[in-house]
């Protein structure tokens, strides 16, 4: 309690020209895994969670679930783009999508949530488990699947018309989700995403007014907001800068006990570092695109079983 | 480039009236300038090349245009100031045509009636158009219905539609079978506002419908994707992006209503007492006021019609002036806090901690 106290008290007395200077002379590498601020954020966080959870109405049920993809095939119009994907996404695990453009890797992912037949020539064939029960099921309501299964898009898009508190209760509003204590509950997601202490000042000024980085972490809380059981990332960090992506990937780092992450990336550096397992796609040309292969992290990028996913860690093509 | 307009103007005055004997202020002016810009591009030529000569001629082609176009819009502001002016009091605004005669002056009596009449026709139009047209809007940029295209050709054609038609539209349904039988449709500021209504509800369906198409999907996607239905994401999140458009969209209607005569002809009337109860008896308003004073034999009158054509420009101009500032204050808001931004964003980070 006393280490997640210090940061707090000092952060606004320190004034603005020293603060970023230790970051410009550490290198970004050494920032991520021990250094400071990840220790400030887990304590910020611990200081959140010790109050009683909040607890929402209406919301989905507690917990991380498993989803799994049973010969999920995808089509825009005529053209297959995505054929035979069977991937098992474990509950409390990160789980990295990586492949060259086009393989239908961000498909795949909107796929999981049924944002994929929102594109009005979109169709697709096979099954996708949350929790052993197919969300494309005869009689379920795509909202009530969206509400469960939460999503980042690749371009920061808080709401321009809130202000920083109505973003993260956003969802609530939109699903229609009762909260008893919604003070704490913004605390509390603004603090698993890591931007509670920025922005604990002025949460009643616009999203919009927020950095890149910044407006990506809220939209990641708004996403926490409603509590999901997974949270799809399509390309999280494509539009930031190093130290955002630092502070996002430390952000799903603390993460992966409370909610399963799917999360695409072309970065490969950042796949290894964050995930535990990693699915590679691949699309030959006019070809749909496949799961080359899938397993544990470690093994796809040391020692993997198909030449072309060692070519394409190794950066040899892609 | 002025002893360049000189020397034109001297050897078009030599050319045209004392060698070819040409009269008339116009031809004499339309030589002078070709005889300006021909000694404009000799002379750039000259000194700086051709190239900063083209462009010398181009750009004098181009201001000339813009003053030329600007002139008539001038003169036609001024001239309505002249004449309005002058039967503009205070009492215009307090008094309507009770007891005036005449050989009273103009500025005895006023408009307030039409003042008053236009306020509740165009405000009930507006309560009438505003509902239609948003919903219109939303169903042309929201909705994947099949019947879009359709509804977007109609409303298009209707954009178009002769104002005297929906006053016309609203006479011939309304008031002509059924004035006799039910009272309400008779000649009232309830039926202009109908009319206006016609008039006002394609400004506003097509001025909202691109404001909506300017929000950007990713707020509908993240809407949906935090499990939110299409109505909803539509409610919460698509029409509070756009409110600034929309005010736009209403005050662009409402200008554009605000100074129509031909709708009300035959369904206001025109009336010269004050008539506050729009669902009752004829009523005037400011366009009509003009249209009925100045055919007016006396002079006085007319003078009172300029001076209702004065209000009625400002009327306008200051809605328009109104639907720039609220389109712009936004922008103008977000660039102040951009420039704050930077540092607020250096406090935070605490690197210090260890």
């Amino acid at each position: 309690m006393t280490d997640a106290d210090s940061p707090i008290a000092s952060a606004p007395v320190a004034p603005a020209p020293v603060a970023p200077a230790p970051v410009a002379s550490a290198p970004v590498a050494s920032y991520i895994p021990g250094s400071a601020t990840a220790n400030g954020a887990n304590g910020a966080n611990g200081a959140a969670e010790h109050r009683a959870p909040v607890t929402l109405t209406g919301g989905p049920p507690p917990g991380a679930a498993t989803l799994r993809s049973v010969d999920l095939c995808a089509w825009f119009g005529d053209r297959l783009v995505l054929e035979d994907v069977n991937l098992l996404m474990p509950a409390g695990q990160v789980t990295a999508l990586i492949g060259p453009s086009g393989c239908g890797k961000s498909t795949f992912i909107r796929m999981l949530n049924r944002m994929h037949e929102l594109v009005p020539s979109a169709s697709l064939a096979g099954e996708v488990l949350l929790d052993g029960a197919d969300i494309y099921g005869a009689g379920v309501r795509a909202q009530e699947i969206r509400m469960r299964i939460g999503m980042v898009f690749q371009k920061p898009n808080p709401f321009p018309a809130m202000t920083i508190r109505e973003n993260v209760l956003a969802g609530l509003k939109l699903a229609r989700i009762k909260c008893s204590d919604k003070d704490t509950l913004v605390e509390q997601s603004l603090a698993r995403a890591g931007l509670w202490r920025e922005v604990k000042d002025r949460l009643h000024s616009p999203g919009g007014a927020l950095s890149g980085g910044q407006q990506q972490r809220l939209c990641i809380a708004r996403s926490l907001a409603v509590h999901p059981n997974v949270l799809l990332m399509d390309e999280p960090c494509s539009a930031l800068d190093p130290t955002s992506t630092a502070r996002i990937e430390e952000t799903i780092g603390e993460l992966r006990d409370d909610v399963t992450i799917v999360i695409v990336t072309h970065n490969m550096q950042q796949a290894h570092r964050v995930s535990d397992l990693c699915a590679f796609f691949l699309a030959a040309e006019n070809q749909p695109g496949r799961v080359v292969e899938f397993g544990p992290t470690e093994k796809i990028f040391t020692e993997p079983d198909d030449p072309r996913t060692l070519q394409y860690v190794q950066g040899r093509f892609g | 480039m002025a002893l360049c307009a000189v020397s034109a103007l001297a050897l078009a005055w030599l050319v045209f009236t004392r060698l070819t004997e040409g009269t008339g202020w116009l031809g004499f002016l339309l030589s002078a300038f070709a005889a300006f810009l021909v000694l404009l591009y000799i002379v750039t030529a000259d000194r700086l090349g051709r190239l900063a000569a083209t462009d010398r001629v181009m750009t004098v082609l181009v201001v000339t245009g813009a003053v030329i176009l600007l002139v008539p819009l001038v003169l036609l502001n001024v001239y309505i100031f002249q004449k309005g002016l002058k039967a503009l009091r205070l009492g215009f605004f307090l008094d309507d045509q009770r007891g005036i005669t005449p050989v009273m002056a103009s500025s005895a009596g006023g408009g307030a009636h039409a003042v008053v009449g236009t306020i509740q026709q165009v405000g009930l139009a507006l309560l009438f158009s505003l509902p239609l047209g948003l919903g219109a809007a939303i169903f042309l940029n929201e909705s994947r219905s099949r019947w879009r295209r359709p509804v977007r050709v109609f409303v298009d054609a209707m954009s178009g539609l002769p104002s005297v038609l929906a006053g016309l539209f609203v006479f011939a349904v309304l008031i002509l079978p059924y004035a006799s039988s039910i009272k309400i449709f008779s000649f009232n500021g309830l039926m202009a506002s109908l009319a206006l209504a016609l008039i006002m509800l394609p400004t506003i369906t097509r001025t909202v419908e691109v404001v909506l198409r300017l929000v950007p999907d990713g707020l509908r996607e993240a809407g949906l994707a935090l499990g939110s239905t299409r109505v909803r994401t539509t409610w919460s999140v698509v029409l509070p992006t756009a409110r600034t458009g929309i005010t736009t969209a209403v005050v662009l209607g409402v200008a554009r209503a605000v100074g129509e005569t031909a709708p009300l002809l035959f369904t206001a009337f025109g009336y010269d007492l004050m008539n506050a109860n729009p669902t009752d008896g004829a009523q005037e308003s400011l366009p009509l006021f003009v249209y009925r004073n100045i055919r007016k034999p006396d002079a006085a009158a007319v003078e009172r019609g300029f001076a209702g054509a004065l209000v009625l420009m400002l009327i306008v101009i200051g809605l328009f002036a109104l639907a720039r500032f609220i389109g712009r204050d936004r922008s103008k808001a977000r660039t102040r806090k951009a420039t704050r931004r930077p540092v607020r964003d250096a406090t935070p980070v605490p690197e210090d901690a260890a």
